[in-house]
């Protein structure tokens, strides 16, 4: 393979799209790769984002506000004329009120978080590092269908994943699994160990209790944590196993959560900030647990903090990530000597993640000249504002907007199993037909004054065809040409 | 306006001969077939099941409901009459009067076995058809067009979804089909000439372009020679088109059996309003989709059963922003030529304090699966066999309910 078309897999198997210009100066391709990996992680800061602990800060004062029957929270009840003498009723009203009133707190925060993101992918010089901070957010997916985590979607990606996205697995998976997006978004704060002092307390004080609101275990993170983050759901657990391992996490929750449960009793020392994870003592299952053939004896937070390093450490994590990665980068049913060699750079190295990445970047296959991948909706839209060097901020609303358009609105992928990652879930006839009004759209919009030959080159490098250079100069506009360069095989592909 | 130039684009196409990539998938020359349709409609939020179709003669109803409380039938912006116990929302104007015809079935007091109280949750439970949330990928309707009869398959794709993404219901190993209105200019004719004579090379994308031209050829038809319009206006919600377009799909005879799309706004959480307001607004808009489908399918309604599902119902008692908070036992609609309706299927638990689930909600006492299950065994022909295993794993105890269709 010459350098100029390895140069071009580069920029666009690995990375976001070449800009241009990109292509020519690059030397060496596998080296370019490398070099992003050395730089330190890729934060994502700007004054418009907002932290969790701001998030959940005003989304607390908001509730404080309906609380305390300020000027408005007062107005809104009277005018719904409850009864504020029956405790039930406006304790029920004053809960009904924030519900309603988050949404509208929550909107331009994500929206910010869309818009600075989306930037970041048309912009970075880092490109095969961003497409890493997508993968793993993808892989640990919350989706913002959820209006508890619209706000703080964006704040796990930059917070959680952003600084652990080229240090050790087991720390990325700590760190995410303790953010207040995926504590809230698998409702783990409301899971309570049957016997907890909290459990128990309640059974004797009122039995009654215990049957209204119901405390028990919720089993949604422990579950997923196994199938999706980390062995794989063909890994080899069982719900007993979940359920142990669910019992084991019972108690990991987030400062200042409205209403939680046992937050009395379990306040040792001064609080954190909101949202910032906690430890309750009086919601954990007290005594050892067995999780996946092995026993844990020890007390509080480090029994679910040993599980989690065990679990980061198990061959079928290793598997399991590597098949993905290789799935992600090289091909949908990825060939088993990479998945291979990806899984012993895992094990050998204790999960440290740029010598898993240094191992995709050093096989072959990955370097195949049959493009096998079908670019996602994002990297799709991504590639074309980085190709056509559409003018930022002014434009990224309209590249928001245009994912939504083709169906991968940001931070929404409506499951915890995140967006599927094989062509044939992107590639449907609906879809290719959306990607064509798009790309025609885009191009409308830069209008004739691009050269679609000269540019055809410089974002395709030795990958653009004969066919698709001959249809470009025999194009009857402009806009025409650059619609045919980006409809073509090669730039739906990489 | 992109349906009109495509359709014309496809006329120039069959003139240049390779218009054959777009007819080939409707060739099923002497196929025995089936005529059966299902139309599938999630309404997303919770329906309160309790407004659309109220229970105004028990006694319970109307001291909870307070200010929500649909009137009984006779008084201004009263319930349209059902039997002793129950009436349709004056919103459901068409309902009724299929209901009259004995075309449309109402199911009350029925849930998925779901009981907790997620959106989230309960509408994947609803959709992946197991108990639990999470615990699949697929929808029950994906894996019941897995199972359907070879005679009522009659193009390579069963089921069509009308939306940007596919439904989990409708997700799964089997091939669907998918349209959604687009809100992108238009191309030139020329321009997609272009593309795809460059797309002859490329097996794959060829196939998916000369595939989503004849999609949105169907959806010109659907629309009508003289009413172009509708193709883009979007009207009563948003849906009017969907069903158009749904009704397209449906009513070739080549066509796929089974559509589903699903609508939102059902969280009436504050200012519900009664009679009339913010839910009866909804209900409008979905009354007039469902006459439209109707009308629409003309003759092949005879042989469609539509049913109107959503994840949960809402409390009995109205809260304390004049709405309703999430419940349990809910209200679903089966309609359609198909149907045997008329009446109203309730094992109706009532609404006495010691009747409710959890103290707040409707108890349910039908399960949602032995409904579909009795609808897909009955009007698609989905074995029993196909129904236990892999459509509703572990449902067992919800034996299909028969005689929801006519036999």
């Amino acid at each position: 393979m010459t350098t100029k078309t390895a140069a071009a897999i580069a920029a666009n198997r690995f990375g976001l799209g070449a800009r241009p210009g990109e292509l020519s100066r690059m030397e060496s391709p596998g080296a370019w790769l490398k070099q992003q990996l050395q730089a330190g992680p890729p934060l994502l800061t700007s004054p418009e984002l907002k932290s969790t602990a701001e998030v959940m800060a005003g989304a607390a004062k908001l509730a404080e506000n309906v609380r305390d029957l300020g000027p408005n929270g007062k107005e809104d009840l009277k005018e719904r004329s409850v009864d504020m003498t029956e405790p039930a009723a406006a304790a029920q009203a004053r809960q009904q009120l924030i519900a309603n009133k988050l949404p509208a707190y929550y909107r331009p925060i994500y929206a910010a978080d869309s818009a600075a993101r989306i930037r970041s992918a048309i912009s970075t010089s880092r490109p095969f590092v961003e497409r890493l901070v997508y993968f793993w957010s993808n892989h640990f997916a919350v989706s913002v269908d959820k209006i508890a985590v619209l706000a703080l979607a964006g704040c796990m990606e930059r917070e959680a994943i952003r600084p652990n996205v080229l240090g050790k697995f087991s720390d990325l998976l700590l760190s995410v699994e303790k953010h207040a997006a995926m504590q809230l978004f698998l409702d783990n704060p409301q899971s309570i160990g049957p016997n907890s002092p909290l459990a128990q307390l309640a059974s004797r004080r009122q039995p009654a209790a215990t049957q209204r609101r119901q405390l028990g275990l919720n089993e949604n993170l422990a579950r997923e944590i196994l199938e999706l983050h980390t062995l794989g759901v063909d890994g080899g657990y069982t719900q007993t196993d979940v359920t142990s391992f669910a019992k084991v996490i019972t108690g990991w929750s987030l400062e200042g959560l409205p209403n939680q449960l046992g937050g009395q009793l379990a306040r040792n020392g001064t609080p954190g900030a909101p949202g910032a994870f906690v430890f309750r003592a009086a919601l954990h299952e007290p005594g050892p647990q067995t999780v996946v053939g092995r026993r844990y004896a020890q007390e509080g937070v480090q029994q679910g903090e040993a599980v989690l390093r065990d679990l980061a450490a198990a061959p079928q994590t290793a598997k399991h990530i590597a098949t993905k990665l290789a799935r992600h980068f090289i091909a949908d049913d990825p060939p088993t000597a990479a998945v291979s060699r990806l899984t012993d750079a895992y094990l050998k190295s204790g999960g440290d993640l740029p010598t898993v990445y240094a191992a995709l970047i050093d096989a072959p296959e990955a370097w195949a000249s049959d493009a096998a991948k079908f670019k996602t909706p994002h990297d799709y839209v991504v590639s074309i504002f980085r190709g056509l060097e559409l003018p930022l901020p002014a434009q990224s609303q309209q590249a928001v907007n245009s994912l939504t358009m083709l169906g991968q609105q940001q931070f929404r992928p409506g499951s915890p199993a995140g967006w599927p990652d094989r062509s044939a879930d992107w590639d449907g006839p609906a879809a290719v037909m959306k990607r064509i009004e798009m790309a025609n759209s885009l191009a409308q919009r830069v209008g004739n004054n691009r050269d679609a030959a000269a540019l055809a080159p410089q974002l395709l490098g030795e990958t653009l065809t004969e066919a698709t250079r001959t249809a470009i100069a025999r194009a009857e506009s402009g806009v025409q040409g650059l619609t045919l360069l980006l409809t073509a095989p090669e730039f739906m592909r990489r | 306006m992109t349906s009109i130039n495509r359709r014309r684009f496809m006329q120039q196409c069959g003139l240049v001969g390779t218009g054959a990539l777009i007819t080939a998938r409707y060739a099923f020359a002497g196929l025995e077939r089936t005529d059966s349709r299902f139309v599938c409609i999630i309404l997303r939020g919770a329906l309160d099941g309790l407004a659309a179709v109220p229970p105004h003669g028990d006694p319970d109803y109307a001291r909870l409901r307070r200010e929500l409380a649909i009137l009984p039938p006779g008084q201004d912006d009263g319930a349209l009459p059902l039997d002793g116990t129950f009436g349709l929302h004056p919103a459901l104007k068409f309902m009724h009067e299929s209901y009259l015809a004995k075309e449309m079935l109402v199911l009350h007091a029925v849930a998925s076995p779901y009981r907790e109280r997620s959106h989230f949750d309960g509408q994947d439970v609803l959709e992946n058809g197991t108990t639990l949330a999470h615990s699949t990928q697929s929808g029950w309707l994906n894996r019941a067009l897995v199972a359907l009869p070879k005679s009522i398959v009659h193009g390579r794709e069963a089921g069509v979804a009308l939306g940007q993404n596919i439904p989990l219901v409708m997700r799964g190993p089997a091939a669907v089909a998918s349209w959604s209105p687009s809100a992108l200019p238009n191309l030139s004719d020329d321009t997609l000439q272009r593309i795809a004579d460059r797309y002859s090379t490329d097996p794959l994308l060829s196939r998916r372009l000369a595939d989503a031209l004849a999609t949105d050829a169907i959806a010109v038809e659907a629309a009508g020679d003289g009413d172009m319009g509708a193709m883009a206006t979007v009207r009563n919600g948003g849906y009017t088109e969907t069903v158009r377009t749904a009704a397209g799909f449906l009513k070739r005879d080549d066509g796929p059996a089974v559509a589903v799309f699903d609508t939102t706004g059902w969280d009436t959480h504050a200012n519900e309003g009664g009679g009339q307001g913010q839910l009866a607004g909804r209900l409008g808009a979905l009354d007039s989709a469902m006459r439209v489908l109707k009308e629409q399918l003309g003759a092949r309604w005879q042989r469609t059963a539509v049913l109107v599902i959503t994840e949960f119902g809402r409390t009995v008692a109205t809260n304390g922003t004049r709405g309703t908070d999430h419940g349990t036992g809910a209200a679903a609609f089966l309609a359609g030529g198909a149907v045997a309706g008329g009446r109203v299927h309730a094992d109706w638990p009532g609404l006495a304090a010691d009747s409710l689930y959890q103290g707040r909600d409707l108890r349910p006492t039908t399960d949602l699966r032995a409904v579909i299950k009795g609808v897909l065994a009955d009007h698609l022909g989905v074995a029993d066999k196909a129904l236990e295993s892999t459509v509703f794993p572990e449902s067992a105890a919800a034996k299909p309910l028969r005689g929801l269709i006519r036999g």
